[in-house]
């Protein structure tokens, strides 16, 4: 009985998760374009997913800046957090106050400052001015998640190797690097997803013909979303759910851990 | 580690200079358009493109106020922007549009005097429309049998759970304001009382208050009736359910308008007046019309569309009949009045 109980339970909750995006993959393919209704069988969405221009513009500038983003973010928030580890009692405590703050932050007041210091620096809106933007929100969640990682390090670790005669930069790259690199590709993910969903910084921060897919999404709302936006993301879940297994079967197989 | 380092940092380069490079081949005048997504036929700015060398930027808003704040904020060199009748009244308050000049709009001729000088631009000299439509009542004539053509059908106990509300104060007052017989602007408080009353008085029959859910649960036959804009009904006869039809009741309604207008911070006036001009060209105007869907005003493409879809000209969508459009009125802004209209809608909602 508990047993059941707990196998009911379990596929109650995947159900909860799961059902919204099977809904989204059947209706992409369907033939009439209103939700809710059946009109058949048909693949033309996919067919003009790939025809569309704006779709596809929209594609490319959101891999690009999620790409871009996150790797910056990862590269600045991974040294800040060896820096803010390093710290004193006091400052460390002020910088990790400091690095809350914009994670706390509702977005559109984020997204309404950013815009008002470019317009007020004279940037022009457009691709470097998301791409900041994206950079800037995703640091502190670098930093977050490069932090424990630092603390569970043993501190033994980085003084045996200098006093072996490892100059400190042979040091961070052979001993400490490695040693948070679980926390630092989770960062580098946790970065890449949520510049991939961001709706509202990016649509005050964006400009001049650069729209990402949330915005084309949004905009969307006055005639109904197309259903090439399903095949699309129906696409990139699948993409998902194949590198998912890729890399399930490495690390099941192979002896390097990948988190 | 030192060879993927130095891999990273020529990869960087070499992005940086692909964003810094498109910048500098400033040659061909760029033209930013600020739209709304899904509401201009693409093959029309490549057509553009094509015949003027004139490049397109298009940009995409989803409500009229994010498209405000986005503009009155600056930093943006937008120069056609696609608002609706009562934001391009705040807009032309606020200083932000630039004077249109007529001259370099020829086609201007074809747009239906009906939708010249309208209230939220009385002396036509900011704005040119691109779009309109109305608000009526749609329903489901499987759950309907009788004839629908008031407003009145709203409040009846027969369909009890089975309406839908429009979730946007100015229509739904002004649904309630026609039925009395008033104008969609009253602002007689008096008035405006009365139209609350209604409002709570039909709260029970009504299933739920909605915007673009409304299409969605029409077609799955989850309400019988629905007040809803003429756009939806059109969406729904282009997807060929013939089971939803759409009335303008005759009390009369409201009328709206999605307009083209150039702000006065653009850069290029002259190209964003060549673009205006080509959108109000019949052809194109037409081939418009057929992509979106919805109703455009300039006279030649209206009738064209009508000609080849016989069956729009029956429509209250696409095409109400003189009389009841005699009745319909375009919102004017409430200015000092809105508190009032906030409260009422409060009032209602909490119910």
């Amino acid at each position: 009985m508990v047993k059941f109980l707990k196998r009911f339970y379990l596929t109650l909750i995947f159900i909860f998760l799961y059902a919204p995006i099977l809904v989204l993959i059947v209706f992409s393919f369907n033939e009439s374009k209103s939700r809710g209704y059946w009109g058949g069988f048909t693949l033309k969405w996919y067919v003009e997913l790939f025809r569309d221009r704006d779709i596809l513009k929209a594609l490319y500038y959101t891999f690009l800046v999620a790409l871009l983003s996150s790797i910056i973010s990862t590269v600045i928030g991974t040294f800040s957090a060896i820096g803010i580890h390093n710290m004193g009692l006091f400052t460390k405590k002020m910088a990790l106050n400091i690095n809350y703050l914009p994670v706390l932050n509702p977005d559109i007041v984020t997204g309404i400052a950013l815009m008002t210091l470019f317009v007020s620096l004279n940037m022009r809106l457009g691709f470097m001015t998301m791409l900041i933007s994206h950079t800037v929100f995703n640091i502190p969640y670098v930093i977050l998640s490069v932090l424990p990682k630092l603390k569970q390090m043993d501190k033994n670790m980085t003084e045996a190797a200098l006093d072996l005669g490892a100059t400190p930069s042979y040091a961070l790259r052979k001993v400490i690097i490695p040693q948070i690199m679980p926390g630092v590709i989770t960062g580098a993910l946790i970065a890449f997803t949520l510049s991939i969903d961001d709706f509202v910084i990016s649509f005050f921060t964006t400009g001049s013909g650069v729209t990402n897919l949330s915005i084309l999404v949004y905009s969307m709302a006055k005639r109904g979303v197309k259903p090439s936006i399903n095949a699309l993301t129906t696409l990139m879940l699948l993409t998902v759910v194949i590198l998912l297994l890729l890399i399930n079967k490495r690390t099941t197989k192979g002896d390097e851990l990948i988190p | 580690m030192k060879r993927t380092s130095i891999l990273l940092i020529t990869c960087l380069f070499i992005f940086a200079s692909l964003l810094v490079l498109p910048g500098c081949k400033q040659d061909k005048v760029v033209l930013n358009i600020y739209n709304w997504g899904e509401y201009i036929d693409p093959e029309l700015l490549e057509k553009f493109e094509k015949e003027t060398g004139i490049k397109i930027n298009l940009d995409l808003f989803e409500t009229n106020e994010h498209m405000l704040a986005k503009l009155e904020t600056g930093g943006t060199q937008y120069d056609v922007i696609f608002p609706s009748d009562y934001v391009i009244e705040e807009m032309i308050k606020k200083d932000l549009l630039a004077k249109i000049d007529f001259s370099n709009i020829p086609n201007f001729r074809y747009v239906g005097d009906r939708f010249k000088n309208l209230n939220y631009d009385p002396t036509n000299e900011y704005s040119v429309p691109y779009f309109w439509g109305t608000v009526g009542i749609m329903y489901n004539t499987e759950m309907v049998d009788e004839e629908v053509d008031s407003w009145d059908i709203l409040w009846k106990e027969k369909y009890a759970g089975k309406i839908l509300m429009l979730d946007s104060m100015r229509d739904t007052i002004g649904v309630a304001l026609k039925k009395l017989g008033y104008s969609v602007n009253e602002t007689d408080p008096g008035r405006l009382e009365e139209a609350k009353q209604l409002l709570i008085q039909q709260r029970p029959l009504v299933n739920g208050y909605y915007v673009d859910e409304i299409k969605d649960m029409m077609i799955n036959g989850d309400a019988a009736i629905a007040v809803n804009w003429s756009g939806a009904a059109m969406d729904i006869y282009w997807e060929g359910i013939e089971n939803i039809r759409f009335v303008v009741p005759k009390e009369g309604s409201n009328l709206w308008f999605d307009c083209m207008v150039i702000p006065k911070t653009s850069q290029h006036k002259k190209e964003a007046e060549m673009f205006i001009n080509f959108m109000l060209d019949p052809e194109n105007a037409y081939q418009n019309s057929l992509y979106v869907g919805y109703v455009s005003p300039v006279t030649e493409a209206f009738e064209r569309l009508m000609q080849e879809n016989p069956e729009v000209a029956d429509m209250d969508a696409y095409n109400p009949s003189e009389e009841v459009l005699d009745k319909c009125e375009v919102f004017i802004d409430l200015g000092d009045n809105r508190p009032l209209y906030n409260r009422i809608w409060t009032e209602i909602k909490v119910q």
